[in-house]
């Protein structure tokens, strides 16, 4: 049994968990050295994991469409993350609009709801016409062929809604009604960040439920199984192809107001972290599973509000949170090194592609 | 030390599902041996298992004595085992001396710093290496085809190339997937004297997985029977032709594999 | 009937489609912004082209895919193709009086409807466009219906003319400098565009040669091996020559331009090692192109003042640093699949930008604020040496580095280790099973990349003389992908073609650089789907040592290397 393992480990591994070790040896004494100077209060604790996992439910809409394109192409959808900007980057004039006549302080429901199913519509037609102008005709291609195609498309949707919408930031109205906070205890809940959290729990149990008991969703498992039999059972492939688009479309346009809702600034290059993000949730979750999705967003989510504070403060790094980003693409390397099928997932480390 | 390799209780499982169940295998040096068996049987992931592309959860692959259990693919091949594919996988858009060549590759040296300057060992090499893939070449029967792209040869040319390709490496161990499948009753037979070729004039020791019986039949000293991941018979040609079990496995499921033959794969 | 319909509906669907891409590209902007950029002077611009063409494109489409074959019907489904299109931006310049799509559209102003109408009162001007919309049509149904020879002759005096009336201002400022040439093409150029005369002369030369020379042999092939390489050296010697004096023919302006474009060709052709060669999509090249610049910057700049070392002395040092970045990010990542590889190389470089930019590093890489003064290289021995500090001076030290790095590619592609990552970008699973050690394999062309890239950034380095962590987004790593993707992957002529396309126009047209990824999009976007192997695909290379004359079998067909 040893011989097996000895003649199984090779440089590459035992450079890989140096790195691994000497990167958790960092963080723990950090955290340490951070808990110890008791610089921070359990309210502001509080508040940076509430923070978290608000971020982690944008980031978990976002996530379901690469998770449900990856589930049935087999490709990364990399012009997502501009199917999750041109919502929120669209809405913002109804908004604004809304905003001027009164609509938006009279009615916030009605007029929220208004913003969000135009954004969910916007990000589900540019979803829909990326695949079908940039993929379905690539479908039995090499594999680094859709996904060039994929960056390629992404750029081409940042620099048209450049030119649609202008090079500048767009501001979205604060909402009145979300102003302020809640108390719990002593302790302050801010009113955006509950709803978002709310919005993004319902939001993705009702996508768990399109995918698992309606018959589109049943059709679509299938198709992601195999797809030549699905075909053979009579399922339309193509029509679920952009039926999963487009409901990885409309998640994302619906993930995008609740973005905004926390940061309420868009502009033409928002999607690219928030994209890049959220397929590392999706990753960090299992690629190919939508509860993982969920979990791996909640967890960046508090890993980027939490980390920077808890492992690099008590290091004596000014302005940690710059490095926030930073120590979100390094779990993303860490997972694909350690474990590539994620928390969740299981089947895809055995398909060999 | 006569036997070349050797399995001992080798086990692979899928999931749930058990593709290779303690197989025994012991494979003489120089002999010529087969593998048959049902569709699904388990005969490609031995194959997998002897060259290192799978890892058996249990069990000890030996070969020439060596524990090569869960040794890498590449290093597998250095060591003298080498083999060609059921669905031929040469390299399509590489030329048919190019695959050969890189069929080589564990005995040549080069790397980047003679790729750059091209010193005089490196050129000789080359120059040495060339000349070998063209002496292959012709050894299958395929002189003149050498700047052809792979995927325009025809399929029993693609076949030999592969052989060519496997032969590259100067292995002691040749594993063959299937080498006459799809192949005329004519092609066969010269695949059958090709087959005894290799072995009498090189000395290379040859396991075949095979389907056709005539082949089968015709070539091996020794063949063994795996059915659901186990094996269920060992012997000569005839023992296996009157073995009960044998032509139950085959017979017993024959109406249906006429019938399921593609779809039951997998 | 049943024919006639469908293409009735064929052609309102194309019709449809072309209106819909000339109002995309109108709401862009690129129309407006394009309106004043001439290709014949006063009579056609560029911005009228991008409303036109996609009306043409998409009448053509119809009349290929009609069924009738009667000249009458397939003139007739083009019109309506055209009229379609014609009237879709119709709509979008009548919606525009009625609801104000400014509030939301930028360039949906009143300039756009305006050159739609031509310039003339909205409603004839508009009434106008319907027409020449449906004329366009026409004109195209009646263009398939002519001979070969004069179609062949009508499209290549066309693209010369956009061609030539589009790089006119190159042309022209070029020609300019020329003294006795500016006197003989003056006539051709007014205003940086072609004039009428010009034109027309330019669309009889080109159209009549092709015209000419429709259906006769090509120039005969040299087939004496010591004549083709007498050929050979003779063109590779001229071209020598002509680089080494283009700074000299062409002036200050455009050897900057020069040495823009021949840094992407460097690292191009590093990048063209990992994608092309060995088949792994790296997207944080980037990140060894800061490495190798802020190598240099932190040990050469007297500003943060830790080591002054001179240029020379810190480019070893510089680019065994690239090397190591490549090598440890490798290590553990190569055993990835191809998409991963992708993002993972992605974040690498979002990383290293991060840690440039952050506060924590400041005080060592200088923060947002860069690092300023970085020693400029310094030639030759004693009084002799001179420090390259202009353009032209530096195009020389960018010019010996391409040299040395396509000599090393070159190399590396006919070599073993070539057919190795070949053999891995083919089928990893039988490459491996051939022997080879895929990590070690692919380890090479990644480290061998990020070296090349490192070279880049110390030469940008010293060509700037001051960095920021600005110069080095993920949009660097695209544009170098994008130009291998166009030149054609895994091919070195590919990367000189492919730079010198998507890098030396949008610099020389200031107009297009506005619109440069969105051209690039969409060049990668179509190169994918039309031509996967690129404009300078890698022609097969024959073996060097040839031992017998092989007569191609017949059986064989020529099937086009798919990328």
């Amino acid at each position: 049994m040893f011989r097996t393992w000895r003649q199984k480990i090779t440089m590459t591994d035992i450079m890989v968990w140096i790195i691994g070790l000497s990167i958790a040896v960092v963080v723990i004494w950090g955290t340490i050295s951070t808990l110890q100077s008791g610089k921070y209060s359990a309210a502001s604790w509080f508040d940076l994991v509430i923070k978290g996992l608000a971020l982690g439910g944008v980031y978990a809409l976002i996530a379901m469409g690469y998770t449900l394109v990856y589930g049935i192409l087999r490709m990364i959808n990399f012009a997502h993350s501009e199917v999750f900007m041109s919502g929120p980057f669209t809405a913002v004039f109804l908004a604004n609009a809304l905003q001027s006549n009164g609509f938006l302080s009279r009615q916030p429901l009605l007029g929220m709801l208004a913003i969000t199913l135009l954004s969910m519509a916007v990000s589900m037609s540019v979803a829909i016409l990326v695949e079908r102008v940039a993929y379905r005709p690539l479908r039995n291609a090499p594999r680094l062929v859709p996904l060039i195609t994929a960056i390629g498309a992404s750029f081409f949707l940042q620099y048209t809604f450049r030119g649609f919408y202008g090079s500048g930031f767009e501001a979205y109205p604060t909402i009145e009604a979300l102003n302020g906070y809640w108390r719990i205890g002593a302790i302050p809940l801010f009113k955006t960040q509950a709803v978002v959290i709310i919005a993004a729990v319902v939001m993705m149990f009702l996508l768990y439920a399109i995918v698992m008991w309606s018959k589109l969703g049943k059709a679509m498992r299938a198709v992601s199984e195999d797809k030549e039999a699905a075909a053979l059972m009579g399922i339309d492939v193509d029509a679920i192809i952009v039926f999963t688009f487009a409901l990885g479309g409309a998640a994302a346009g619906a993930g995008g107001i609740l973005y905004i809702l926390q940061f309420p600034v868009v502009h033409f290059y928002m999607g690219f972290i928030p994209g890049l993000k959220a397929f590392t949730a999706a990753v960090l979750g299992g690629i190919g599973n939508v509860p993982g999705a969920f979990l791996g967003a909640m967890v960046l989510g508090l890993l980027e509000s939490v980390g920077p504070n808890l492992f690099l403060d008590g290091l004596g790094i000014p302005v940690a949170s710059q490095l926030k980003d930073a120590i979100a693409f390094i779990i993303l390397v860490f997972i694909l090194i350690f474990r590539p099928s994620g928390i969740l997932g299981e089947r895809l480390s055995q398909t060999k592609v | 030390m006569d036997n070349i390799l050797v399995s001992k209780k080798v086990t692979k499982r899928f999931g749930g599902l058990e593709a290779l169940g303690k197989v025994d295998l012991e494979l003489k040096k120089g002999a010529i041996q087969s593998i048959i068996g049902p569709n699904g049987a388990g005969k490609t992931t031995f194959f997998n298992c002897v060259t290192g592309f799978y890892t058996p959860e249990e069990g000890e692959i030996l070969f020439n004595g060596r524990n090569i259990t869960g040794m890498s693919p590449d290093r597998v091949t250095h060591l003298g085992i080498s083999r060609t594919y059921q669905n031929i996988r040469l390299f399509k858009n590489m030329t048919a001396i190019e695959n050969i060549l890189v069929g080589m590759h564990p005995h040549l040296k080069s790397w980047l710093i003679g790729a750059i300057i091209r010193d005089p060992r490196t050129v000789h090499e080359e120059a040495e290496a060339l000349k070998e893939a063209y002496r292959l070449l012709e050894y299958v029967g395929l002189k003149g085809r050498g700047d052809m792209l792979a995927k325009n040869l025809p399929y029993g040319e693609q076949r030999r190339l592969e052989i060519a390709r496997a032969l590259a490496s100067r292995p002691k161990l040749l594993l063959l997937d299937e080498p006459t499948a799809g192949m005329n009753p004519s092609e066969t037979q010269d695949m059958v004297h090709f087959i005894q070729r290799l072995r009498d004039e090189l000395g290379i020791t040859i396991l075949i997985i095979e389907h056709q019986m005539r082949v089968v039949m015709s070539i091996s000293e020794k063949i063994t029977v795996l059915d659901f991941g186990r094996k269920i018979a060992e012997g000569t040609a005839k023992e296996i032709q009157t073995n009960p079990t044998v032509i139950e496995a085959y017979l017993g499921r024959g109406a249906a594999s006429g019938l399921g033959e593609t779809a039951a794969k997998g | 009937m049943q024919n006639q319909y469908t293409d009735w509906k064929q052609a309102l669907r194309s019709g449809l489609l072309g209106g819909a891409i000339t109002v995309l590209l109108s709401l862009i902007g690129i129309v407006t912004a394009f309106s004043n950029t001439y290709i014949v002077n006063k009579v056609i611009s560029f911005g009228e082209l991008l409303i036109v063409g996609p009306i043409a494109a998409l009448s053509l489409v119809a009349i290929q895919k009609a069924r009738a074959r009667h000249p009458g019907l397939l003139i007739l489904t083009a019109i309506i193709s055209g009229l379609t299109s014609g009237l879709v931006i119709l709509a979008l310049a009548g919606l525009g009086q009625v609801i104000n799509l400014r509030a939301m559209f930028l360039n949906a102003s009143n300039d756009l409807y305006a050159i739609y109408a031509y310039k003339q009162a909205l409603v004839p001007g508009l009434l106008l466009r319907l027409l020449v919309s449906g004329l366009v049509g026409a004109l195209v149904a009646g263009f398939t219906l002519l001979p070969g020879r004069i179609k062949a002759a009508i499209s290549q005096g066309l693209l010369y003319v956009i061609l030539v009336g589009l790089m006119g201002r190159l042309i022209g400022t070029v020609l300019n400098t020329w003294g006795f040439v500016a006197i003989l093409f003056k006539w051709m150029f007014v205003a940086n565009s072609l004039s009428p005369i010009g034109a027309i002369f330019l669309f009889l030369l080109t159209g009549g040669l092709a015209y000419w020379r429709y259906g006769r042999p090509k120039t005969k092939q040299i087939t004496d091996p010591k004549k083709q390489k007498l050929v050979r050296w003779g063109t590779l010697g001229g071209f020598g020559l002509l680089l080494i004096f283009l700074p000299n023919i062409l002036g200050m302006w455009f050897s900057e331009i020069l040495d823009n474009v021949g840094l992407f060709i460097l690292m191009g052709l590093g990048l063209n090692i990992v994608v092309g060669f060995a088949g792994l999509l790296d997207l944080g090249y980037v990140a060894f192109y800061a490495i190798g610049a802020y190598t240099i910057g932190v040990l050469t700049s007297p500003e943060l003042g830790f080591f002054n070392l001179t240029f020379w002395q810190a480019f070893p040092i510089a680019l065994i640093m690239a090397f190591l970045a490549g090598v440890l990010l490798g290590l553990p990542i190569l055993k990835m699949r191809g998409d991963y590889l992708a993002i993972v190389t992605l974040g690498f470089g979002e990383i290293i930008r991060i840690l440039v930019l952050s506060d924590w590093l400041k005080p060592w890489l200088g923060g947002t604020q860069g690092i300023q003064r970085i020693q400029r290289p310094v030639v030759g021995i004693g009084e002799f040496s001179i420090t390259l500090q202009s353009q032209q001076q530096l195009y020389y030290l960018i010019l010996a580095g391409i040299v040395l790095v396509a000599f090393v590619a070159v190399r590396l592609r006919d070599s073993r280790l070539g057919r190795t990552w070949m053999a891995l970008r083919e089928d990893e699973d039988v490459a491996v099973a051939m022997g080879i050690n895929h990590v070690a394999t692919k380890l090479t062309a990644f480290a061998m990349g990020a070296l090349f890239s490192g070279i880049g950034g110390t030469l940008f380095a010293a060509k700037i003389g001051s960095i920021y962590p600005s110069s080095f987004q993920f949009l660097v790593s695209i544009n170098i992908l994008s130009l291998i993707i166009v030149g054609g992957m895994g091919s070195i002529p590919g990367v000189f073609v492919g730079a010198l396309a998507l890098m030396g126009l949008p610099e020389l047209m200031r107009e297009f650089a506005e619109y440069r990824y969105l051209f690039y999009g969409a060049a990668l976007v179509a190169m994918m789907l039309t031509k996967p192997e690129g404009l300078w695909p890698e022609a097969r290379h024959r073996l060097e040592f040839h031992e017998e004359e092989t007569p191609p079998p017949e059986e064989s067909e020529a099937v086009p290397e798919s990328a």
